[in-house]
């Protein structure tokens, strides 16, 4: 408990999470409200208010995420951390614990913001959340936050530097795995194993419009929270090497 | 007390410490002198536990850092004022080392109060000047009521009147009994702040001796001698003590032999002198002598 006091406080005490959660907040709700202005008359889904906070606003909560390591190696206040807590393990846990769970909040604020917007902008379209899978959508998008958290700062202790850190982040999440889709026959089978496609079959409707669902046309073989479990042992598993590397190397 | 045991930390073939033992003694302060590149902070990291070292090995107390349950409590530590972030207050910075260690967020104030921080404890540290964030710095060494204190060049970059501000410190938390271990690779500076010196060179121990002692050793006395029968005056110096020339103007340098003696004996020998001056070797040249085989980068 003391050292997640002492994460919280370290976190808080700079302005970059500040910043970045208002980015996200902004781009999430804001590319919500863009659909739901443009979109005919009754015709917006629930489908369409989560494409801001699942994919634009993720990109911005990884950067959040590595931020929080990356300027600790930059400004070398990872050394004053390991003077005080001498166990990195233990440290560097603390800090994924509260920066996970910030992650996760601001995703269920932004998911929730985001529907909201859509109810507002367009009042006669169908947005109630009746069906499991419609809870999953937009309540769900918290839980992929906090899991990218986490694939985050694994990513940012292994590579210490923010420039490198982020710009892997945003090609792997945003571009990379897209990508590996266009290679014929074998790609989509690929894709069925990449964790920001599991991320996004996690949140899949199903139902009427898959094919509008970011990873529609992958043929996934794990079931939806399958998938998110998946992603989540990706997240862990690079964070444990992360956490082994960061104990042997020369702070 | 800080116990060195043979330690060693190479870097493939470079080597930073090459089995380099010592102790550090509590109730003094003591030097930790060398040349830069010489492997002070590396050795102090190394003490701190943010280095593994590559054989060897070194205590606190018996106890190695990583062993230590509130370390702040035991050691504090001052090894580069901008570890930092910029955007963080002074006490903000502070109140995390606080909560870490479980030390009462009260005594932020008070080592605010003690470095002459408490009026710009609000402002973000990224826009301190060099002395204030050393003494942010210093602040957080002392964050603990630690009883071992480890400073690396404390005094690089300050102005007089803060070089004598952490001399006159360091000697107060010494003499409360703490042990108190300064790098510097200015003899010096060392001079006035330590009493007891560990100086290295390219990683190796080169003495560990009191700061008297290695001073009284390095700075021997001699006396130039200028006179234009030098040829005839060095043959019968010779027979008294050691003479050797000046590289730059050829006055004779005679060590083992009083100025007093020395004209006695020109006055019998009849021998005109030009200059006859008692000298006092200098800190910087004694520390140049001894450490000119291990410097690492030299300017040609």
């Amino acid at each position: 408990m003391t050292l997640l006091a002492v994460e919280r406080i370290k976190l808080f005490s700079t302005r970059s999470p500040y910043w970045c959660s208002a980015l996200a907040l902004i781009l999430g709700v804001g590319l919500t409200a863009i659909i739901a202005g443009t979109t005919e008359t009754g015709h917006m889904s629930i489908g369409l208010t989560q494409l801001g906070s699942s994919q634009l606003a993720l990109a911005v909560v990884l950067v959040m995420s590595a931020l929080a390591v990356t300027t600790e190696y930059r400004f070398s206040t990872i050394r004053a951390t390991f003077l005080a807590v001498p166990n990195r393990i233990s440290a560097l846990v603390a800090k994924t614990v509260v920066v996970a769970f910030i992650a996760g909040v601001l995703g269920e604020i932004i998911a929730f913001g985001s529907w909201g917007i859509a109810k507002v902008m367009s009042p006669t379209s169908d947005l109630a959340i009746n069906t499991g899978a419609e809870w999953r959508h937009v309540a769900g998008v918290g839980l992929l936050y906090g899991i990218g958290a986490v694939l985050a700062i694994a990513v940012g202790i292994l590579i210490r530097q923010t420039a490198g850190a982020v710009a892997i982040l945003l090609v792997w999440n945003m571009l990379l795995e897209g990508l590996i889709g266009i290679i014929p026959k074998v790609g989509v089978k690929i894709q069925a194993w990449l964790p920001f496609q599991n991320a996004n079959h996690f949140l899949q409707l199903g139902g009427a419009d898959p094919a509008e669902q970011p990873g529609a046309g992958i043929d996934f073989k794990l079931s939806q929270w399958g998938s998110l479990a998946y992603f989540a042992g990706v997240a862990v598993a690079l964070l444990v090497v992360a956490l082994i590397v960061a104990k042997r190397r020369d702070a | 007390m800080i116990q060195a045991v043979r330690l060693r930390k190479h870097y493939g073939r470079t080597k930073a410490v090459d089995d380099l033992s010592f102790t550090v003694k509590p109730g003094r302060v003591t030097g930790f002198l060398g040349p830069n590149g010489a492997g002070k902070s590396t050795t102090m990291r190394m003490i701190l536990g943010l280095d593994t070292p590559t054989s060897g090995d070194v205590t606190i107390d018996g106890k190695y850092y990583s062993e230590l349950k509130q370390p702040l409590r035991k050691v504090g530590a001052l090894l580069d004022a901008k570890w930092v972030h910029p955007n963080r207050s002074a006490r903000s910075h502070l109140k995390w080392m606080a909560v870490s260690n479980k030390i009462p967020v009260s005594r932020v104030n008070e080592v605010l109060e003690i470095v002459g921080l408490t009026e710009v404890a609000h402002k973000k540290a990224g826009g301190f000047s060099l002395g204030m964030a050393q003494r942010l710095g210093i602040a957080g060494a002392l964050l603990g009521d630690p009883e071992v204190l480890l400073f690396d060049e404390p005094v690089n970059g300050l102005d007089p009147e803060g070089i004598l501000w952490i001399r006159q410190f360091m000697h107060r938390l010494a003499d409360e009994g703490r042990t108190v271990f300064v790098s510097s690779h200015l003899l010096s500076e060392m001079a006035q702040t330590a009493q007891d010196l560990i100086v290295i060179g390219k990683g190796q121990l080169i003495s560990q001796t009191t700061t008297e002692q290695f001073i009284a050793d390095a700075t021997q006395d001699h006396v130039r001698v200028r006179s234009p029968h030098a040829v005839k005056l060095r043959e019968i110096l010779v027979a008294h003590g050691t003479v050797t020339e000046d590289a730059v103007d050829g006055a004779l340098v005679v060590h083992g032999i009083p100025a007093q003696q020395i004209g006695e004996i020109a006055a019998e020998n009849q021998i005109v002198l030009h200059e006859l001056s008692p000298q006092r070797g200098s800190l910087e040249e004694a520390f140049m002598q001894l450490t000119k085989e291990s410097v690492e980068y030299h300017a040609h």
